[in-house]
């Protein structure tokens, strides 16, 4: 990148900071198919084995004195526990090990995606949508199957007024629909801006290499703005996979316990 | 003049689109400030309302995702 940027034009950004979504083929330039090896395919499977390495590393020696890593594996697990009990209630503690699957492979994909060089797989919304389709799905259905048409009693909110309920199930309904959509453009949304600040700073860092005078202001403020985005984003990778598996809790809730 | 309107009128609306986020980066602000007066207050209840401010933090946020994601939209799909 840098001896583009010092051979090439010297305006404008020496890349694209959208160019890092790109999906391209792992193998070769044909056209990407529903089968084809990308760059995507790589960077899951490197969130999942490496999900599998810290859960069943983590928990094959089981010291009473934890490792750092059986440390990390047994906290991840108390913590979504405790949210499944606390937020969606005990008797959702039978859909907790999707719940579980849901945090560690969103959260592993939002760390994986901060290497250097990786592919944020979570910042596709393609990736989130199946993710958060999957939620909505299961969630009606769960609800539909324990409580029969109750269920419905979720839009019919019988503590409004009776003139209301017809316009505040209107607003339930659509609010109801939009779910999955909010759910995973929150995720996408949040990694892609990210991560789109983060190559931004990087393309003005080698500023330095195109012009002296302005570069040696340019490259160390954006150098240090990398950083601290960087540390940010560690904190933001973390906070919507929370988030994600909240709001999963939250509409378990709903499906579990519709009477408002 | 050169260029073309519709690509000034795209950038344009992409800017605009991005004041939407100003929105919801008060709206988060909101949240954590209200939270943060009512913990101090009372800093026993705090650690069990957590969570709900997280939920509140994340739809606050999602309709400043959404119109961030207005802007991109315009900006490449358009």
């Amino acid at each position: 990148m840098a001896t583009e940027a010092a051979s090439g034009e010297a305006t404008g950004l020496v890349f694209h900071p959208m160019d890092q979504f790109i999906i391209a083929p792992l193998f070769g330039d044909g056209p990407v198919g529903l089968f084809t090896v990308t760059n995507v395919t790589l960077w899951m499977a490197v969130t999942i084995l490496a999900t599998i390495a810290l859960l069943v590393l983590g928990s094959s020696s089981r010291q009473s004195i934890p490792t750092r890593m059986q440390s990390i594996a047994e906290l991840s697990y108390g913590f979504i526990r405790k949210m499944v009990e606390d937020v969606a209630g005990r008797d959702a503690l039978p859909y907790f090990p999707y719940i579980m699957t849901l945090f560690m492979f969103v959260v592993m994909a939002n760390f994986v995606g901060l290497l250097p060089g990786a592919f944020t797989t979570t910042s596709h919304i393609g990736v989130t949508g199946v993710l958060a389709l999957m939620v909505f799905v299961a969630v009606t259905v769960i609800g539909f199957v324990k409580n029969g048409a109750g269920f419905l009693s979720l839009f019919w909110i019988s503590a409004a007024p009776l003139p209301l309920r017809p316009v505040l199930a209107l607003i339930e309904i659509t609010s109801y629909f939009v779910r999955p959509v909010s759910h995973s453009i929150r995720l996408a949304g949040n990694m892609m801006a990210g991560h789109a600040v983060l190559k931004v700073f990087a393309a003005f860092a080698p500023m330095i290499l195109i012009s002296t005078g302005i570069g040696l202001v340019v490259t160390p403020l954006s150098i240090l703005a990398i950083v601290a985005i960087y540390a940010l984003e560690v904190v933001v990778a973390f906070i919507q996979a929370y988030v994600f598996t909240i709001l999963t809790c939250v509409y378990l809730k709903d499906a579990l316990h519709p009477a408002h | 003049m050169e260029g073309d309107i519709a690509a000034m009128g795209q950038y344009l609306g992409a800017g605009l689109a991005s004041i939407g986020m100003g929105g919801a980066a008060i709206g988060v602000g909101n949240v954590v400030s209200s939270f943060l007066a009512g913990a101090l207050r009372n800093p026993s209840a705090a650690a069990g309302q957590t969570a709900t401010m997280f939920i509140g933090i994340a739809f606050a946020e999602a309709l400043g995702i959404f119109s961030f994601l207005v802007a991109l939209l315009l900006m490449f799909a358009v």
